[in-house]
Order: structure tokens, then sequence, then C-alpha cells
């Protein structure tokens, strides 16, 4: 099944050598460290530090060897979101004056601080990426479940994850329904009632589904457990990667931190 | 609307968590084993949606559509849709890490409060009146959605008022879109299938 939320996983699976080490560890160390590098990049402020946990997940990104133009893209797709935002910083933080654009003042100080927030977010969202997402979405379901996530919300993570690419046909179904009939999306009211009625019409459709689902649960004689398709064990690998990342997060807190200027 | 890591004030970060999660813990607890399949299938629809984009000019917005999915899920909707964000982190690279807790609550909390607010009003009314509210309640979610990121913002640092407000002047046009189309999938779904408003009835604790 093409699905969605794993197109990096086909391109993974040609030269998995350089990923094999990423696929030893355990997926709920991953997600871990991820988290605990997302914590700890968030609480430094310094931007010489910023740049050095920036630079440690790009390194991480290479040593994935992942596809680096693809997850990179990604990357600065979040950046386009952000980048207004970044650019309106320098000239509403007051401090010294860089240049003056049409009588407002950018300053060093509003500069920094857009740096700071691109560094961050980016460094966080790679080593997101590398660490979390590459895993098999049922995995990451599971390891969270391993990780004491509520049993309900694993199942809706689950379901989420398992028919967003069922769906996603269906959406694309009615819109090759709705182009052979002469649709044509532009501004006006008609296009926005049609997309309207798309909506509702996936959304009776899942409904729908979901009655099937539920009848096949109950045939199957669904409790509302979790089985365990994984079962996840601690290695050696482990042991390394925990090393690893506490001693880059003890460098990075210790700089950000330390007795100096 | 999505907040990255590093841009908001530590306080605002823990404060949007510890709420979120609140939120997330009312929504499950309505989720019996029953309805567990008709709330997950209806996260991911939703999640589709949100790759949806409309045209509006000569650009385009993607979808967001929370009044829509607290019409639908109640509040089921905080969890639907904290799923729905934590998959756009991990796998798309969108929003962040840290910041999940307050972007789920920016999107959520307006769309329960639609949903509890119009929902009932909906279910009393003619398919016409009913997909007027709908749409009153999609731009409200959006309106609120837009006010609350604002918020995060600007109690972030003063620095971040301009970028705060133009974020809002921005999405008056997305509040128009979203309430015309959240209006056309009421109307359509009452026609089709009056029960999808019913579908998580329960889940109204």
């Amino acid at each position: 099944m093409a699905h969605i939320l794993s197109p990096r996983r086909a391109a993974l699976a040609q030269g998995d050598e350089g990923a094999g080490w990423l696929d030893r560890i355990d997926p709920r160390s991953r997600i871990l460290g991820a988290s605990l590098f997302a914590v700890a990049v968030v609480a430094c402020s310094r931007l010489e530090v910023l740049g050095l946990a920036f630079a440690c997940s790009l390194a991480l990104l290479l040593a994935a060897r992942l596809p680096i133009r693809p997850t990179l893209k990604r990357m600065a797709a979040m950046d386009g979101f952000i980048l207004f935002m970044l650019v309106l910083l320098p000239f509403t933080v007051p401090g010294e004056a860089i240049v003056t654009l049409w009588g407002f003042t950018a300053s060093w100080q509003g500069l920094a601080r857009a740096v700071e927030i691109a560094l961050t977010a980016n460094a966080v969202v790679l080593a997101l990426m590398v660490l979390v997402g590459t895993m098999e979405p049922v995995t990451l379901g599971h390891a969270l479940h391993a990780l004491k996530m509520p049993e309900r919300l694993v199942h809706l993570l689950m379901f989420s994850i398992r028919y967003i690419g069922t769906l996603r046909e269906e959406y694309l179904r009615l819109r090759v329904a709705m182009k052979i009939r002469g649709f044509r999306p532009r501004t006006n009211w008609h296009t926005y009632r049609s997309y309207g009625y798309l909506v509702g019409m996936m959304l009776v459709r899942a409904v729908e589904r979901s009655e099937r689902i539920l009848g096949a649960m109950k045939c199957r004689g669904f409790s509302g457990r979790i089985t365990m398709l994984h079962s996840f064990r601690l290695t050696r690998a482990d042991l390394a990667f925990g090393a690893g990342l506490c001693g880059t997060l003890a460098v990075l807190l210790l700089l950000e931190f330390g007795p100096w200027p | 609307m999505h907040i990255v890591d590093g841009a908001l004030a530590n306080p605002v970060v823990i404060g949007g968590a510890v709420l979120a999660a609140g939120g997330i813990a009312m929504g499950l607890r309505s989720l019996t084993l029953e309805k567990i399949p008709a709330a997950g299938v209806l996260s991911a629809s939703f999640f589709v949606a949100s790759l949806i984009h409309v045209p509006i000019g000569p650009s385009s917005v993607h979808l967001i559509l929370n009044g829509l999915a607290g019409l639908v899920l109640g509040w089921a909707a905080f969890p639907a849709l904290f799923v729905g964000l934590l998959l756009q982190a991990v796998f798309f690279g969108f929003g962040g890490l840290t910041v999940l807790g307050i972007n789920t609550l920016n999107i959520a909390l307006p769309a329960v409060l639609s949903g509890l607010m119009l929902g009932p009003l909906i279910a009393r009314s003619s398919p016409v009146t009913g997909a007027v509210w709908a749409g009153i309640g999609g731009a409200f979610a959006i309106g609120a959605t837009t006010l609350m990121v604002a918020a995060s913002l600007m109690l972030s640092g003063d620095e971040f008022v301009p970028a705060a407000q133009f974020v809002f002047v921005a999405h008056i046009p997305v509040m128009v879109i979203e309430a015309l189309l959240t209006a056309a999938a009421v109307y359509l779904a009452r026609q089709v299938k009056p029960d999808l408003f019913n579908a998580l009835q329960g889940a109204r604790p």
C-alpha cells in the first residue's frame, strides 16, 4: 500500500546499509531521544549553541543516510510558514540599527531573535523527522503505547494512520468524478459549495465505513486491547545511542549555561 | 497556523500542554469501544481534508475545518486533532514537538466550543438554517483559533505583536471560506445522512 505517511520508506529500502543502525535502535529510545533533544534545544538561546544543535541534527540526517534533498525540502516547507514572522522580527525588536527601510529600522537584536527561532525550530524538526519520522507509522503507535500513552489515544492514532491513505484515495476518486463533470476550481461560490459538498460526502462515507469496520472488529472479538506486534527490547545499540545523546546534550547545555560570558 | 519550537515563552508552552492534556482526557473519556472506529476514521478524514487546497484569488489556502470537526466529534475533537498534529509534525515536519500541546489547544478548543454551542442548534433547525449556524461555527472556530495563536505569541513577547496582528488579518478570508465550506458540508450531510451528527452523540458529556 502506498501510504502518504511513509514516502521515505521506499527511498530507504534502496540503500538501507547506513540506515541499519537507526533501525537497530529501539523505537522507544528514538522517541524519547527526540523529545529530550527538543526540550534541551528549546531551553538554549545562545546562537552558537543553537548552531551546534542544528549541526548535530544535520549530522544525524547524514548518518542515517536518508535521502537528503526530500528531507530538507520538507524542513524548508515549514520555514515557508514562519518566514513572515522571521522577516518581521528584526523590525519589531528594539535595539542597535542595521538598516532603515521605508522608515522602519531593523535591529541586530531582532535579527538575532529571528535566527534563534529559525535554528531552534529546524534543529528540533529535523531530529524528529530523522529519529521518529523514519519509523513505520504502526511501529510509532506501538512504541507510544509501550511508553504509556493512553490506550484509546493510541487506538485513535492507529485508526488515523490506517485510514488516512484509504480516505485520501477516496478523496482523489471524488475529485476525478468532479473533474470529468467539468469542475474547475476558481474563486467563486460554486467552487466553495462544491468543495463543501465534497468534504461533507467524505464525512458521510467515513462514518459509513466506520460502521462496517466496527462490525468486522466485533466479529473478530475486538476487546479494546492493543496486541503488541513488536516486542521492544533494549540492546547495546540503545545504550550507545543513549550515551551519545546524553553526551551531546550535556555539551550543549554546558556551553549554554556554563560559567563563560 | 502552526507555531514552531523556540518561538514561545516557557510558561505559554507548559500551560498549553497542561490544558491540552486536560482536553484530550475529556475527549477520551467519552470514547467507548463502540465509538473508537467512528472517531478514528473521522479523525483520518479531517487529516485528509487539511491537505485540500482551495483557490482564493491567485493563491490558495489549505483547509483547517476545526469548526466542522467540533460539530461532528464534540469533545473527541481534542484527541482527534492532537493525533493529526502529531502525525504532521513527525512525518511532514510541520509545527514542532514541544509546541504540540499549545497547537492542539489553539485548534481544538475553538472546535469543541463551536460544537457545544452550535451542535444542539443545528440539530433542532431545518437543513438551511442548520447550514447557516454551521457556517457561523466554521467562521467562529477559525477566528478563535487565530486569536488564540495571536494571544500565545503576544504573551511570549511584545516583539510578536505585529506578527500576531498580521496572522489575524491574513485569516479573515480563510474565515469566510471555512464558513462557506462548513455550511455546505453540513447541509449535504444533513440531507444524505442525518445521523452523521449522532455518530458520536454520547461524545458530548
